[in-house]
């Protein structure tokens, strides 16, 4: 008897590994929540002619704009950090948006699927949101923007930067989706071509985590690598998790790469540039990594294994001159810190471009009562044109590439943060 | 013979021994590839080795608290793998405060004895608690009863190390002494993998000889083939466990210390896949035996190391270290399968069964 309950236990444990392993995979359908809430006429006259519905703001209620970011577990400072650049526009605004208190409040995305569809369904249900900042991560946004497409909302995330989310056509393309990021095409080809031309490397391996960012981004880099003519000598994946790498940096080692492109996020990322070092083969092959490990975290969590890893990210040189002017004081007075990741002037600009649109579409009552329509919302986000942001001058596409981009090459170095920029 | 095989062998017997001598011929075929292809020099092979033992190692002494526990309970305690991580994510805050005053690498010996000492304490506190607070009352409740609450008291523990620490990863300083590379012939090791593997072995050897030669040992043998005629003979059965979760809770500490020295990044969640692995371990082996713990250990860690780069790989199967865990839980419950008492099994009374 006892031997079967262990076999039972044993084989349910198993199974719910393979479960839990599908799960990311198994999305809702989209319009499973309520549809939006169109405001009947009020007494002062105001009919709601908008396709999808007006959110309606009595004199006395704030204006609700909701997050969505990881604000816990190992990647929480790049949730918290673009959570922080949103504040500073919302209070460089006074807090209030046609004299209206700005209400700024959210859910946590976790970073993976499971967050993006639980943050989802939670936010999706309160109607009286009219636009959100997020998701911190493409997984988690992938999941949520179906449902968030049909409450009607409008989504600027200014940190998500897979390819496909903003690609016409695509199924993971949400009307009312926007983000101020960059793509990871633009990224992936910036950091093949640093490799093959400034540091002249031929052969690559890559590692991904199996999250559509880390996956698309090496999809991208490798492809670019390859029409410049270099050769990908292998391709590895590990688990966001997972501690031991050995297994994984020595199949890479046995093909003898000149570096190793791993575009995935900070715990994985930490035991990787650590057991790169420790693996025979591998102990002089230049690591290269994406935005997603661009923080405090890799310089205390590697120790001095950081030095020499180069990472990708947004060039902050090339920010207008309000970003070391008056952002960043805002920054360190109101949360006592340097920037802790790299999309707060990102998030600044999401909140920005949200307010001028709510401010320019917005109808207002004599009583103060605000009635904004959320398809006009939309429109007027998605013909952006020339907006003079803090991180360069954003013009959207029609399906909600809003960003700049202009990708620079940090190199770390032992106990230093910010890392130091050495391309272009 | 033959009808008398016919008369015991079922259809389900022979479907289930089909598919286990395809995957062996699967494994040995993608084994041979492997090895023809020589993707892999002899020192590569010789390092997984080494990484498989010193993975191999801390499993097997995270499982040695599951197989006692469970050798004198008849219970799973699925709690043990916060056990785990309970010391090591507070020694972790002492290891930063000598880092700061600069006498972590000073006195690296006298700092490593300090951090152990704390995460012994702390683990086996935990686990004396566990005992004491959760397990106690149900000693004589129906076998469901006490594993249920082993998996709440698991989440309780989780999640209130996460209110107490914080749920961000914190981090292990470097020490230096154990830093860098032995040369062993023409193969380069990381001192510190073969000092993991040394001590994890004779932790091992120690905690065997506690229970096979010390007289509290021999108690808990004797409590562990039945319970009341032990009672019988005098021995004080309730302190008997007590001690038991002592020294698996003080087992799963110090394996918390080499886990850290390893991987040095701790957070409230790192015992969920140790510990899984580790009760994986005690099942290969035969959960309830000292040896198979440590055989099971071994094996586990050596499938994870070396299979995929070993047959996966040579079966042309993609990204192949993915799948490092996919094979160990399918070798599980192949073992389980063909061999439900595990490799060693366990010495049966008839009680137990």
């Amino acid at each position: 008897m006892s031997k079967r309950l262990l076999i039972l236990v044993s084989l349910i444990i198993v199974a719910s590994m393979i479960l839990s392993a599908c799960a990311t995979t198994a999305t809702t359908e989209p319009g499973a929540t309520e549809a939006p809430v169109v405001t009947e006429a009020p007494a002062g006259g105001f009919t709601c002619t908008d396709t999808i519905g007006c959110v309606t703001v009595a004199p006395d209620e704030p204006v609700h704009i909701a997050y969505a970011m990881v604000i816990s577990g190992s990647d929480a400072t790049l949730g918290i950090d673009s959570r922080n650049g949103a504040e500073i526009a919302v209070s460089d605004k006074g807090g209030k948006v046609l004299n209206h208190d700005i209400k700024f409040d959210g859910e946590d995305d976790l970073c993976s699927a499971e967050g993006g569809q639980a943050a989802g369904t939670k936010l999706a249900a309160d109607p009286t949101i009219v636009a959100i900042i997020g998701t911190s991560c493409s997984s988690a946004v992938r999941v949520a923007m179906p449902l968030w497409s049909a409450a009607g909302f409008s989504v600027v995330s200014p940190s998500n930067t897979a390819v496909d989310l903003t690609l016409l056509g695509n199924e993971n393309q949400h009307p009312g989706y926007l983000r101020t990021a960059h793509s990871d095409s633009v990224q992936g080809r910036a950091a093949a071509a640093f490799a093959y031309e400034k540091m002249g490397f031929r052969t690559a391996a890559t590692i991904h985590d199996g999250s559509i960012y880390a996956e698309q981004l090496q999809q991208v880099f490798a492809d670019e690598f390859m029409r410049l003519g270099g050769t990908v000598t292998a391709r590895e994946s590990v688990d966001p998790t997972q501690t031991d790498m050995s297994g994984v940096l020595t199949s890479i080692a046995a093909s003898a790469p000149d570096m190793i492109y791993h575009p995935i996020f900070i715990q994985a990322g930490v035991q990787i540039v650590r057991q790169a070092r420790e693996t025979p083969g591998l102990e002089n092959v230049t690591l290269m990594g994406a935005d997603g490990m661009f923080s405090p975290d890799i310089v205390e969590g590697a120790g001095d294994a950081v030095e020499g890893v180069f990472v990708s990210s947004p060039d902050f040189t090339k920010f207008g001159p309000d970003y070391e002017a008056k952002f960043k004081p805002a920054y360190l007075a109101k949360f006592g810190s340097e920037p802790l990741s790299i999309f707060h002037g990102h998030a600044y600009d999401a909140m920005n471009m949200v307010l001028a649109c709510i401010e320019k579409v917005t109808v207002k009552d004599e009583d103060g009562t605000l009635h904004i329509p959320r398809q006009a919302l939309r429109d007027c986000m998605y013909a952006t044109k020339d907006y003079k942001g803090l991180t360069g001058n954003l013009t959207c596409t029609p399906t909600g590439d809003c960003a700049d981009p202009k990708i620079a090459v940090y190199e770390y170095h032992t106990g230093e943060y910010p890392p130091e920029k050495v391309w272009p | 013979m033959l009808k008398r095989w016919r008369q015991t062998v079922t259809w389900m017997d022979i479907v289930v021994w089909a598919i286990g001598v395809a995957i062996g011929v699967a494994i040995i075929y993608g084994t041979i590839v492997t090895l023809r292809e020589g993707r892999y020099t002899t020192g590569q092979w010789i390092n997984l080795t080494i990484d498989g033992l010193k993975l191999g190692g801390i499993y097997a002494l995270i499982a040695l608290g599951y197989t006692l526990v469970y050798g004198i309970l008849r219970m799973i305690n699925f709690a043990h793998s916060e056990v785990f991580m309970s010391g090591p994510f507070t020694a972790v805050f002492l290891a930063k405060y000598l880092n700061n005053i600069g006498f972590y690498n000073a006195h690296p010996i006298i700092s490593l004895i300090l951090i152990t000492l704390l995460s012994t304490v702390v683990s086996t506190t935990v686990a004396l608690l566990l005992e004491r607070i959760a397990y106690r009352k149900l000693r004589y409740a129906p076998r469901l009863v006490p594993l249920i609450t082993a998996i709440g008291a698991s989440f309780f523990l989780q999640y209130t190390f996460r209110g107490l620490y914080g749920n961000d990863p914190e981090t292990y300083p470097n020490m230096n002494f154990l830093k860098g590379m032995w040369n062993i012939g023409s193969i380069t090791v990381p001192k510190i993998d073969l000092i993991v593997i040394l001590s994890a072995f004779l932790l091992m050897l120690l905690l065997y000889g506690i229970v096979q030669v010390s007289k509290t040992g021999k108690a808990m043998r004797s409590v562990s083939e039945d319970k009341e005629v032990a009672a019988l003979m005098g021995i004080n059965v309730d302190r008997i466990i007590v001690y038991t979760f002592a020294l698996g809770g003080a087992s799963a500490g110090i394996a918390g210390i080499l886990y850290s020295l390893i991987f040095q990044q701790v957070h409230f969640y790192m015992g969920f896949v140790p510990g899984l692995k580790a009760f994986t371990a005690a099942v290969l082996g035969g959960i309830g035996n000292v040896v198979g713990a440590w055989l099971g250990g071994t094996l586990l860690g050596l499938i994870e190391s070396l299979g995929p780069n070993l047959f996966l790989s040579g079966l042309g199967i993609p990204a192949a270290n993915q799948l490092k865990d996919g094979i160990a839980f399918a070798i599980l419950v192949f073992i389980l399968i063909f061999r439900p008492s595990g490799i060693l099994g366990e010495r049966v009374s008839r009680t137990k069964a």
